[in-house]
Protein backbone atom coordinates (compact mmCIF):
# COMPACT_ATOMS: atom_id res chain seq x y z
CA UNK A 1 0.00 0.00 0.00
CA UNK A 2 2.63 2.62 1.01
CA UNK A 3 4.85 2.01 -2.06
CA UNK A 4 1.81 2.37 -4.58
CA UNK A 5 0.93 5.72 -2.66
CA UNK A 6 4.42 6.82 -3.03
CA UNK A 7 4.33 6.09 -6.77
CA UNK A 8 1.11 8.00 -6.80
CA UNK A 9 2.30 11.19 -5.12
CA UNK A 10 3.67 11.85 -8.34
CA UNK A 11 1.73 14.57 -9.91
CA UNK A 12 -0.51 13.39 -13.30
CA UNK A 13 1.20 15.85 -15.70
CA UNK A 14 4.30 13.79 -14.51
CA UNK A 15 3.23 10.31 -15.92
CA UNK A 16 4.42 11.24 -19.19
CA UNK A 17 7.96 12.29 -18.44
CA UNK A 18 7.93 9.43 -15.61
CA UNK A 19 7.21 6.86 -18.48
CA UNK A 20 9.88 8.34 -20.43
CA UNK A 21 12.79 8.36 -18.11
CA UNK A 22 11.32 4.95 -17.32
CA UNK A 23 12.35 3.49 -20.99
CA UNK A 24 15.01 5.67 -20.69
CA UNK A 25 16.30 4.60 -18.26
CA UNK A 26 15.66 0.58 -18.41
CA UNK A 27 18.95 -0.65 -19.36
CA UNK A 28 17.28 -3.96 -21.51
CA UNK A 29 15.18 -3.31 -24.07
CA UNK A 30 11.54 -3.12 -23.06
CA UNK A 31 9.15 -4.33 -25.10
CA UNK A 32 6.15 -2.20 -24.66
CA UNK A 33 5.24 0.69 -22.29
CA UNK A 34 1.75 1.91 -21.55
CA UNK A 35 0.85 5.46 -19.98
CA UNK A 36 -2.03 6.32 -18.29
CA UNK A 37 -2.93 10.07 -17.89
CA UNK A 38 -5.84 11.85 -16.03
CA UNK A 39 -7.13 9.05 -14.11
CA UNK A 40 -9.89 10.25 -11.31
CA UNK A 41 -12.16 8.15 -9.23
CA UNK A 42 -16.25 9.58 -8.67
CA UNK A 43 -16.33 10.09 -5.22
CA UNK A 44 -19.08 8.63 -3.42
CA UNK A 45 -22.00 9.08 -0.36
CA UNK A 46 -21.27 6.64 2.83
CA UNK A 47 -22.39 3.33 1.87
CA UNK A 48 -22.28 3.66 -1.57
CA UNK A 49 -21.23 -0.01 -2.47
CA UNK A 50 -19.56 1.01 -6.00
CA UNK A 51 -18.27 3.83 -7.99
CA UNK A 52 -16.33 4.09 -11.56
CA UNK A 53 -12.49 5.05 -12.52
CA UNK A 54 -11.60 6.65 -15.47
CA UNK A 55 -8.41 7.79 -17.03
CA UNK A 56 -6.66 7.85 -20.54
CA UNK A 57 -4.58 4.41 -21.78
CA UNK A 58 -2.09 4.96 -24.33
CA UNK A 59 -0.19 1.49 -25.38
CA UNK A 60 3.22 2.13 -27.18
CA UNK A 61 2.68 -0.98 -29.28
CA UNK A 62 -0.36 -3.03 -29.82
CA UNK A 63 -1.71 -4.44 -26.28
CA UNK A 64 -4.68 -5.31 -24.59
CA UNK A 65 -5.92 -4.06 -21.12
CA UNK A 66 -6.89 -7.41 -19.04
CA UNK A 67 -7.43 -6.06 -15.80
CA UNK A 68 -7.76 -3.70 -13.37
CA UNK A 69 -6.67 -4.03 -9.45
CA UNK A 70 -7.39 -2.01 -6.88
CA UNK A 71 -7.08 -2.11 -2.92
CA UNK A 72 -10.05 0.51 -2.82
CA UNK A 73 -12.64 -2.53 -3.49
CA UNK A 74 -13.59 -6.50 -3.43
CA UNK A 75 -14.11 -6.54 -7.38
CA UNK A 76 -12.90 -4.32 -9.78
CA UNK A 77 -14.17 -5.14 -13.71
CA UNK A 78 -14.31 -3.39 -16.99
CA UNK A 79 -17.54 -1.90 -18.35
CA UNK A 80 -18.54 -0.60 -21.42
CA UNK A 81 -21.55 1.95 -21.49
CA UNK A 82 -23.23 2.40 -24.65
CA UNK A 83 -25.97 5.12 -25.48
CA UNK A 84 -29.07 4.34 -27.66
CA UNK A 85 -32.41 5.66 -28.11
CA UNK A 86 -31.50 7.79 -24.95
CA UNK A 87 -30.75 4.08 -23.24
CA UNK A 88 -27.90 3.71 -21.48
CA UNK A 89 -26.83 0.00 -21.34
CA UNK A 90 -24.11 -1.47 -19.22
CA UNK A 91 -22.08 -4.75 -19.69
CA UNK A 92 -18.42 -6.11 -18.46
CA UNK A 93 -16.37 -7.11 -20.76
CA UNK A 94 -13.16 -9.41 -20.35
CA UNK A 95 -10.74 -6.92 -21.96
CA UNK A 96 -10.35 -3.61 -23.57
CA UNK A 97 -7.70 -3.31 -27.33
CA UNK A 98 -5.15 -0.70 -26.69
CA UNK A 99 -3.95 0.18 -30.33
CA UNK A 100 -0.13 1.16 -30.99
CA UNK A 101 0.17 4.21 -30.22
CA UNK A 102 -3.67 5.57 -29.97
CA UNK A 103 -5.26 6.71 -26.59
CA UNK A 104 -8.08 5.16 -25.28
CA UNK A 105 -10.39 7.04 -22.96
CA UNK A 106 -12.09 5.42 -20.16
CA UNK A 107 -14.77 7.57 -19.30
CA UNK A 108 -18.39 7.48 -18.30
CA UNK A 109 -20.13 7.26 -21.55
CA UNK A 110 -17.52 4.42 -22.99
CA UNK A 111 -15.26 2.21 -21.43
CA UNK A 112 -14.91 2.31 -17.58
CA UNK A 113 -13.13 0.81 -14.52
CA UNK A 114 -16.03 -0.09 -12.19
CA UNK A 115 -14.70 -0.61 -8.28
CA UNK A 116 -17.47 -2.86 -6.74
CA UNK A 117 -18.02 -3.25 -3.09
CA UNK A 118 -16.08 -0.51 -1.81
CA UNK A 119 -13.70 -1.31 0.97
CA UNK A 120 -14.65 2.59 2.77
CA UNK A 121 -16.45 5.95 1.16
CA UNK A 122 -14.52 7.23 -1.57
CA UNK A 123 -14.28 11.14 -0.47
CA UNK A 124 -13.04 13.99 -2.83
CA UNK A 125 -9.57 14.28 -2.51
CA UNK A 126 -8.78 10.79 -1.61
CA UNK A 127 -6.08 8.78 -3.76
CA UNK A 128 -7.36 5.50 -5.25
CA UNK A 129 -4.41 3.64 -6.15
CA UNK A 130 -4.92 1.12 -9.33
CA UNK A 131 -3.31 -0.95 -10.72
CA UNK A 132 -3.63 -1.86 -14.72
CA UNK A 133 -2.27 -5.14 -16.22
CA UNK A 134 -1.46 -4.70 -19.63
CA UNK A 135 -0.34 -7.56 -22.25
CA UNK A 136 1.80 -6.58 -25.22
CA UNK A 137 1.03 -8.69 -28.52
CA UNK A 138 4.15 -10.95 -27.84
CA UNK A 139 2.26 -12.25 -24.57
CA UNK A 140 4.61 -9.77 -22.22
CA UNK A 141 2.83 -8.15 -19.42
CA UNK A 142 3.17 -4.89 -17.57
CA UNK A 143 1.99 -3.63 -14.39
CA UNK A 144 1.38 0.18 -14.56
CA UNK A 145 0.27 1.58 -10.89
CA UNK A 146 -1.25 4.72 -10.83
CA UNK A 147 -2.84 6.92 -7.99
CA UNK A 148 -6.38 8.41 -9.02
CA UNK A 149 -7.66 11.42 -6.94
CA UNK A 150 -11.25 11.45 -6.26
CA UNK A 151 -13.37 13.91 -7.75
CA UNK A 152 -16.12 15.75 -6.10
CA UNK A 153 -19.77 13.33 -6.98
CA UNK A 154 -21.33 15.98 -8.35
CA UNK A 155 -18.94 16.99 -10.66
CA UNK A 156 -20.18 18.21 -13.90
CA UNK A 157 -18.62 16.57 -16.98
CA UNK A 158 -21.65 15.98 -19.10
CA UNK A 159 -20.47 18.56 -21.57
CA UNK A 160 -17.58 16.60 -22.36
CA UNK A 161 -19.26 13.07 -22.76
CA UNK A 162 -20.52 13.65 -26.65
CA UNK A 163 -17.06 14.22 -28.19
CA UNK A 164 -15.60 11.25 -26.54
CA UNK A 165 -18.59 9.30 -27.27
CA UNK A 166 -17.44 9.75 -30.70
CA UNK A 167 -13.75 8.64 -30.21
CA UNK A 168 -14.58 5.76 -28.36
CA UNK A 169 -16.83 4.46 -30.82
CA UNK A 170 -13.77 4.03 -33.19
CA UNK A 171 -12.49 1.33 -30.20
CA UNK A 172 -13.03 -2.30 -30.74
CA UNK A 173 -13.85 -4.31 -27.76
CA UNK A 174 -12.03 -7.81 -27.29
CA UNK B 1 -56.37 42.11 13.48
CA UNK B 2 -55.73 44.49 10.62
CA UNK B 3 -52.68 43.19 10.35
CA UNK B 4 -54.49 39.97 9.96
CA UNK B 5 -56.91 40.95 7.41
CA UNK B 6 -54.24 42.79 4.99
CA UNK B 7 -52.21 38.98 4.72
CA UNK B 8 -55.80 37.69 4.03
CA UNK B 9 -56.32 39.72 1.68
CA UNK B 10 -53.29 39.84 -0.21
CA UNK B 11 -53.21 36.26 0.15
CA UNK B 12 -56.78 35.89 -1.64
CA UNK B 13 -55.24 38.53 -4.39
CA UNK B 14 -52.41 36.41 -4.62
CA UNK B 15 -54.71 32.96 -5.48
CA UNK B 16 -56.81 35.62 -7.55
CA UNK B 17 -53.52 36.26 -9.67
CA UNK B 18 -52.65 32.52 -9.69
CA UNK B 19 -56.44 31.63 -11.00
CA UNK B 20 -55.94 34.25 -13.74
CA UNK B 21 -52.60 32.24 -14.94
CA UNK B 22 -54.17 29.48 -14.59
CA UNK B 23 -57.05 30.59 -17.20
CA UNK B 24 -53.91 31.41 -19.37
CA UNK B 25 -52.86 28.09 -19.20
CA UNK B 26 -52.87 25.91 -22.56
CA UNK B 27 -53.44 22.29 -21.55
CA UNK B 28 -54.49 20.56 -24.53
CA UNK B 29 -52.44 21.54 -26.99
CA UNK B 30 -48.53 21.19 -27.91
CA UNK B 31 -45.57 23.02 -27.50
CA UNK B 32 -42.43 23.23 -29.58
CA UNK B 33 -39.11 23.10 -27.84
CA UNK B 34 -36.30 23.41 -29.43
CA UNK B 35 -33.89 21.06 -28.28
CA UNK B 36 -36.24 18.07 -26.16
CA UNK B 37 -39.27 15.99 -27.39
CA UNK B 38 -42.84 17.68 -26.83
CA UNK B 39 -44.75 15.10 -24.78
CA UNK B 40 -47.96 17.24 -24.09
CA UNK B 41 -50.10 14.58 -26.25
CA UNK B 42 -48.65 11.31 -24.04
CA UNK B 43 -50.00 10.44 -20.26
CA UNK B 44 -47.38 9.29 -18.49
CA UNK B 45 -46.59 8.83 -14.65
CA UNK B 46 -49.61 9.65 -13.67
CA UNK B 47 -50.29 7.51 -11.29
CA UNK B 48 -47.13 6.64 -9.86
CA UNK B 49 -47.08 6.14 -5.37
CA UNK B 50 -43.94 6.04 -4.23
CA UNK B 51 -41.91 6.79 -1.03
CA UNK B 52 -39.66 9.56 -0.30
CA UNK B 53 -36.64 8.19 2.29
CA UNK B 54 -38.27 9.90 5.18
CA UNK B 55 -41.24 7.03 4.37
CA UNK B 56 -43.93 9.48 3.30
CA UNK B 57 -45.98 8.60 0.33
CA UNK B 58 -45.62 10.51 -2.71
CA UNK B 59 -47.56 10.72 -5.44
CA UNK B 60 -47.29 13.08 -8.79
CA UNK B 61 -49.71 15.66 -7.29
CA UNK B 62 -47.33 16.06 -3.78
CA UNK B 63 -45.34 18.21 -6.56
CA UNK B 64 -48.34 20.28 -7.75
CA UNK B 65 -47.42 24.06 -8.07
CA UNK B 66 -43.56 23.40 -8.91
CA UNK B 67 -42.22 21.53 -12.67
CA UNK B 68 -41.42 18.50 -11.59
CA UNK B 69 -38.17 16.88 -13.57
CA UNK B 70 -38.23 13.22 -13.34
CA UNK B 71 -35.16 10.77 -13.74
CA UNK B 72 -34.98 7.46 -13.30
CA UNK B 73 -31.28 5.80 -12.34
CA UNK B 74 -29.68 4.07 -9.51
CA UNK B 75 -26.60 5.38 -7.10
CA UNK B 76 -24.15 2.04 -8.48
CA UNK B 77 -24.55 3.88 -12.14
CA UNK B 78 -21.10 5.52 -13.13
CA UNK B 79 -22.07 7.20 -15.81
CA UNK B 80 -25.53 8.57 -16.56
CA UNK B 81 -27.16 9.52 -13.15
CA UNK B 82 -24.33 11.70 -11.79
CA UNK B 83 -24.04 13.48 -15.16
CA UNK B 84 -27.31 13.90 -15.53
CA UNK B 85 -27.72 15.07 -11.92
CA UNK B 86 -24.74 17.08 -12.13
CA UNK B 87 -26.52 18.79 -15.93
CA UNK B 88 -29.71 19.30 -13.07
CA UNK B 89 -27.41 21.57 -10.55
CA UNK B 90 -26.16 23.18 -13.76
CA UNK B 91 -29.73 24.03 -15.05
CA UNK B 92 -31.09 25.15 -11.55
CA UNK B 93 -28.17 28.15 -12.21
CA UNK B 94 -28.72 29.10 -15.47
CA UNK B 95 -32.81 29.40 -14.40
CA UNK B 96 -31.86 31.75 -11.91
CA UNK B 97 -34.59 33.09 -9.69
CA UNK B 98 -36.96 30.44 -11.42
CA UNK B 99 -34.66 27.71 -10.68
CA UNK B 100 -37.25 26.96 -7.32
CA UNK B 101 -39.80 26.34 -9.29
CA UNK B 102 -37.93 23.13 -10.80
CA UNK B 103 -38.06 20.10 -8.79
CA UNK B 104 -35.75 17.56 -9.55
CA UNK B 105 -37.21 14.04 -8.51
CA UNK B 106 -34.82 10.82 -8.70
CA UNK B 107 -36.65 7.22 -8.95
CA UNK B 108 -34.61 5.01 -7.97
CA UNK B 109 -34.20 1.82 -10.73
CA UNK B 110 -32.62 -0.81 -7.71
CA UNK B 111 -34.54 -0.91 -4.73
CA UNK B 112 -32.62 -3.92 -3.88
CA UNK B 113 -29.53 -2.08 -3.06
CA UNK B 114 -30.50 1.67 -2.68
CA UNK B 115 -31.90 1.79 0.49
CA UNK B 116 -33.28 5.30 1.86
CA UNK B 117 -30.07 6.48 3.51
CA UNK B 118 -28.11 5.97 0.28
CA UNK B 119 -30.57 7.47 -1.85
CA UNK B 120 -30.99 10.76 0.03
CA UNK B 121 -27.09 11.26 0.88
CA UNK B 122 -26.87 10.42 -3.09
CA UNK B 123 -28.90 12.90 -4.60
CA UNK B 124 -28.46 15.82 -1.52
CA UNK B 125 -25.06 15.49 -2.74
CA UNK B 126 -25.83 17.20 -5.61
CA UNK B 127 -28.63 19.65 -4.51
CA UNK B 128 -30.44 19.48 -1.23
CA UNK B 129 -33.75 20.31 -2.89
CA UNK B 130 -33.96 17.05 -4.82
CA UNK B 131 -36.08 14.50 -3.95
CA UNK B 132 -34.80 10.97 -4.19
CA UNK B 133 -38.14 8.24 -4.35
CA UNK B 134 -38.44 4.15 -4.65
CA UNK B 135 -40.71 1.79 -4.02
CA UNK B 136 -40.81 -2.25 -3.56
CA UNK B 137 -39.30 -3.86 -6.77
CA UNK B 138 -43.35 -4.04 -8.35
CA UNK B 139 -43.79 -0.74 -7.79
CA UNK B 140 -40.46 0.02 -9.22
CA UNK B 141 -41.39 -1.77 -11.92
CA UNK B 142 -45.21 -0.45 -12.63
CA UNK B 143 -43.80 2.92 -12.29
CA UNK B 144 -40.93 2.31 -14.94
CA UNK B 145 -43.65 1.03 -17.43
CA UNK B 146 -46.11 3.69 -16.37
CA UNK B 147 -43.53 5.93 -17.58
CA UNK B 148 -42.25 3.51 -20.61
CA UNK B 149 -38.95 3.73 -19.30
CA UNK B 150 -36.39 0.71 -19.95
CA UNK B 151 -34.17 -0.74 -17.44
CA UNK B 152 -32.69 -4.23 -17.22
CA UNK B 153 -30.57 -6.04 -14.74
CA UNK B 154 -27.10 -7.06 -16.46
CA UNK B 155 -25.24 -9.70 -14.56
CA UNK B 156 -21.67 -8.66 -13.75
CA UNK B 157 -19.69 -11.75 -11.96
CA UNK B 158 -20.99 -11.98 -8.60
CA UNK B 159 -22.84 -8.68 -9.15
CA UNK B 160 -25.07 -6.23 -11.62
CA UNK B 161 -25.20 -3.26 -13.21
CA UNK B 162 -28.17 -2.04 -15.07
CA UNK B 163 -29.16 -0.61 -18.02
CA UNK B 164 -31.81 2.01 -18.35
CA UNK B 165 -33.57 4.62 -20.58
CA UNK B 166 -31.69 7.97 -19.27
CA UNK B 167 -35.25 10.60 -20.51
CA UNK B 168 -35.68 13.51 -18.32
CA UNK B 169 -39.92 13.64 -17.63
CA UNK B 170 -40.64 17.56 -17.01
CA UNK B 171 -44.38 18.05 -16.12
CA UNK B 172 -45.87 21.85 -15.83
CA UNK B 173 -47.49 23.26 -12.27
CA UNK B 174 -50.51 21.27 -12.77
CA UNK B 175 -49.04 17.63 -13.27
CA UNK B 176 -49.58 17.77 -17.36
CA UNK B 177 -46.36 15.92 -19.08
CA UNK B 178 -44.74 18.02 -21.17
CA UNK B 179 -41.01 17.89 -22.08
CA UNK B 180 -38.55 14.79 -22.43
CA UNK B 181 -34.80 15.69 -22.16
CA UNK B 182 -32.25 13.16 -23.56
CA UNK B 183 -29.27 12.89 -22.19
CA UNK B 184 -27.13 14.25 -24.91
CA UNK B 185 -28.84 17.40 -24.20
CA UNK B 186 -26.82 20.32 -22.13
CA UNK B 187 -27.66 21.81 -19.41
CA UNK B 188 -28.20 25.21 -21.47
CA UNK B 189 -30.57 23.51 -24.10
CA UNK B 190 -32.39 22.22 -21.31
CA UNK B 191 -33.00 25.32 -19.41
CA UNK B 192 -33.87 26.88 -22.42
CA UNK B 193 -36.57 24.41 -23.09
CA UNK B 194 -37.98 24.70 -18.98
CA UNK B 195 -38.48 28.32 -19.91
CA UNK B 196 -40.76 27.43 -22.62
CA UNK B 197 -42.66 24.77 -20.00
CA UNK B 198 -42.52 27.49 -17.28
CA UNK B 199 -44.41 30.27 -19.69
CA UNK B 200 -47.05 27.80 -20.82
CA UNK B 201 -48.29 27.10 -17.03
Amino acid sequence: MRSTFANAMVAKPLNRALALLMLLGAALPVAAQTVVDDAWVRATVPHQASTGAFMKVTASSDSTLLRVESPAAKTVQIHQSQMKNDVMSMQPVSSIALPAGKTVMLEPASYHVMLIDLVKQVKEGDEVPLTLVVEDAKGQQERINVVAPARALNMPDHDHMPDHAHMSGHMHME
Amino acid sequence: MTDLLTRRQVVAGISLLGLGALVGCDSSGSLSFKHGKDMSNQILGRSFKLKDPQGNEITLSSFRGSMPMVFFGFTQCPAVCPTTLARAVQIKKLMGKDADFLQVIFITLDPERDTPEVLDAYVKAFDPSFVALSGTLEETAQTAKEFGVFYEKIPSGDTYTLSHTATSYVYDSRGVLRLGLSHSLSAKECAEDLLTVMEVC
